[in-house]
């Protein structure tokens, strides 16, 4: 495993490179607040971002920053107010484009359906082959350490366990972009870091690009080729960090001096746009 | 389900069966030391008895099979109109406020004062009694589907969409299966007001049919039919809500929630 934190290494390099799959072009989101004579509230934007086909994508900000909105957008489950979203060069609009899975925060297994079955769902509307639809399904549930649990319904499993489920779903519809939000905020530290270095697994796997949405400056520091920082409400990228580590990389990294100093990095760019979102002036130094 | 929590449920169990015991036993002594006259009331067993001899004797299959067929007919026409009633409502808010408090005040109407009208628009035999049976059935129906379509999960839906699925395949294959626990609370209010429904109209007009028979034996001192029909409805009543309830278990349990 090698791992360096400079901001051109080989990887970034490689990254640069490869296509871009996803971008936002001056993108605004703007929400109506009824009842308050149509008042809109501006909650992300202008934002220009493009995601190259393959890396890791972390966006971190402070809360209520619009980084779930952001995603959404990306996803097509939102409409951006002003600007364009396109993914592999054609524009979303507000429609889920083919090729996109989306892992949320919440805990969305079906909990009448069994893991297989809820694996499976992701399936339903794909024509494919029932020995090739059974393969995917097994080769999700073999990655995911989900095998043993196939027959169990979402309430017999942990949390962590029903994440894994909602990611083997995303995962048998083979996506070239998966999107994260918050994936692990309801876990502890420990399986985090474990479902994190699955995640980079699965990434690794698929080469699908991710875009991971989180509060976790330290998951961000981890997993991410790249990360966006986000500044208050209305969410803007304030910055881009390239991390340069190398794409086997693992949780171990954390101990790295080098992860020490990206997420140092990241509060520095972070701290006065967090204390902006709670509402408290920046103190001096 | 936790051990505390069975323990609970089954002491409750064992409560409702001693509960029973008593009521029926009270029973059994007013009658048998001739508190209760024979005129007014069966004591228990002999209604049991005499029931058991009905249906073996099968002079009255035609009128069972009608009064249950009717009512079968009622209760799914109940849940097939409620549970899309509800899907619709659910998906056209201004539409169900609207109709929100004329659920509330649904009850009050006495459905059976329209027995005549229905008879008028839909002629003497058995479609106004479903008609009458379906019409108290549906309204418990949509409410408690409205109440379990309130609490699917916001991410649920978006799965949906996330998985490209139609407003069909999300109500078909989203909303209603994660609804299942009240859309059962509906059915098992249903089953019981279906019956009433059938056996009501019955009682009132007609010339055939369980509540018919009980009306002629009501009006004849016929204490040997009358107890034993009423006992047999409510042994079918219970019967239909004991396996939805059964059902209902299962699902909950699956959920982690029983």
């Amino acid at each position: 495993m090698t791992m360096r934190a400079t901001t051109a290494m080989p990887s970034v390099a490689t990254a640069a490179r490869a296509q871009v799959q996803v971008s936002l072009r001056a993108v605004d989101k703007e929400f109506n607040r009824t009842g308050r004579g149509g008042e809109a509230i501006h909650a992300l934007g202008p934002i220009d971002l493009e995601l190259r086909q393959g890396e890791f994508f972390a966006v971190v900000g402070p809360s209520g920053c619009g980084k779930s909105t952001l995603l959404e957008l990306v996803a097509g489950l939102s409409t951006a107010t002003r600007g364009e979203v396109a993914f592999e060069g054609r524009p979303i609009k507000g429609r889920i484009p083919d090729g996109v899975g989306v892992v949320f925060q919440e805990d969305a297994s079906f909990p009448w359906l069994s893991v297989r079955d809820n694996i499976a769902f992701g399936l339903r509307r794909m024509k494919i082959d029932p020995r090739e639809r059974e393969r995917r399904i097994d080769s999700a549930l073999a990655m995911m350490g989900l095998t043993a649990f196939a027959q169990s319904y979402p309430a017999q499993l942990s949390g962590g366990m029903r994440q894994r489920v909602c990611i083997a779903r995303t995962l048998v519809t083979e996506p070239r972009l998966i999107l994260l939000d918050e994936p692990f905020g309801a876990l502890d530290q420990q399986t985090r870091l474990l479902m994190g270095d699955e995640v980079l697994n699965l990434w690794r796997k698929t080469g699908a690009t991710v875009f991971l949405i989180t509060h976790a400056l330290d998951e961000a520091a981890m997993l991410a080729d790249r990360i966006g920082v986000m500044s208050a409400r209305p969410g803007r990228l304030i910055d881009i960090i390239e991390t340069g580590w190398s794409r086997d990389r693992d949780s171990r990294i954390v101990q790295e001096e080098a992860f020490g100093a990206i997420t140092a990095r990241l509060w520095r760019s972070l701290r006065s746009e967090s204390l902006k979102s709670i509402g408290k002036p920046e103190a001096g130094p | 389900m936790t051990q505390a929590g069975g323990g609970i449920l089954k002491r409750a169990a064992l409560w409702r069966i001693a509960l029973l015991v008593v009521a029926v036993g009270g029973l059994e002594l007013l009658c048998l030391t001739g508190r209760i006259d024979r005129l007014t009331m069966q004591p228990p067993h002999r209604i049991l008895v005499d029931m058991v001899a009905l249906l073996a004797g099968g002079q009255l299959n035609t009128a069972i099979a009608k009064t249950l067929g009717n009512a079968a007919l009622a209760f799914v026409i109940a849940m097939v109109v409620g549970v899309t009633v509800a899907v619709v409502l659910h998906y056209f808010r201004s539409l169900r406020h609207t109709l929100d408090p004329l659920f509330a005040t649904y009850y009050a109407i006495p459905m059976f004062a329209f027995y005549p009208l229905l008879i008028v628009l839909f002629g003497l035999g058995d479609t106004p009694q479903i008609f009458i049976g379906a019409m108290l059935a549906v309204v418990a129906v949509i409410v408690n589907t409205l109440n379990g379509l309130d609490r699917i999960p916001r991410v649920l839906l978006k799965t949906a969409r996330v998985n490209q699925l139609s407003a069909w395949e999300t109500a078909t294959q989203v909303m209603l299966p994660c609804a299942t626990p009240y859309i059962l609370t509906g059915a098992k209010l249903a089953v019981a007001y279906s019956l009433i429904g059938i056996i009501g109209a019955e009682f009132i007009m007609s010339t055939g049919g369980m509540g018919y028979e009980i009306s002629f034996a009501y009006t004849n001192f016929d204490n040997a039919k009358m107890y034993p029909l009423i006992l047999l409805i409510l042994a079918v009543s219970i019967a239909i809500n004991t396996l939805l309830a059964r059902w209902e278990k299962v699902l909950m349990a699956r959920r982690g929630l029983s």
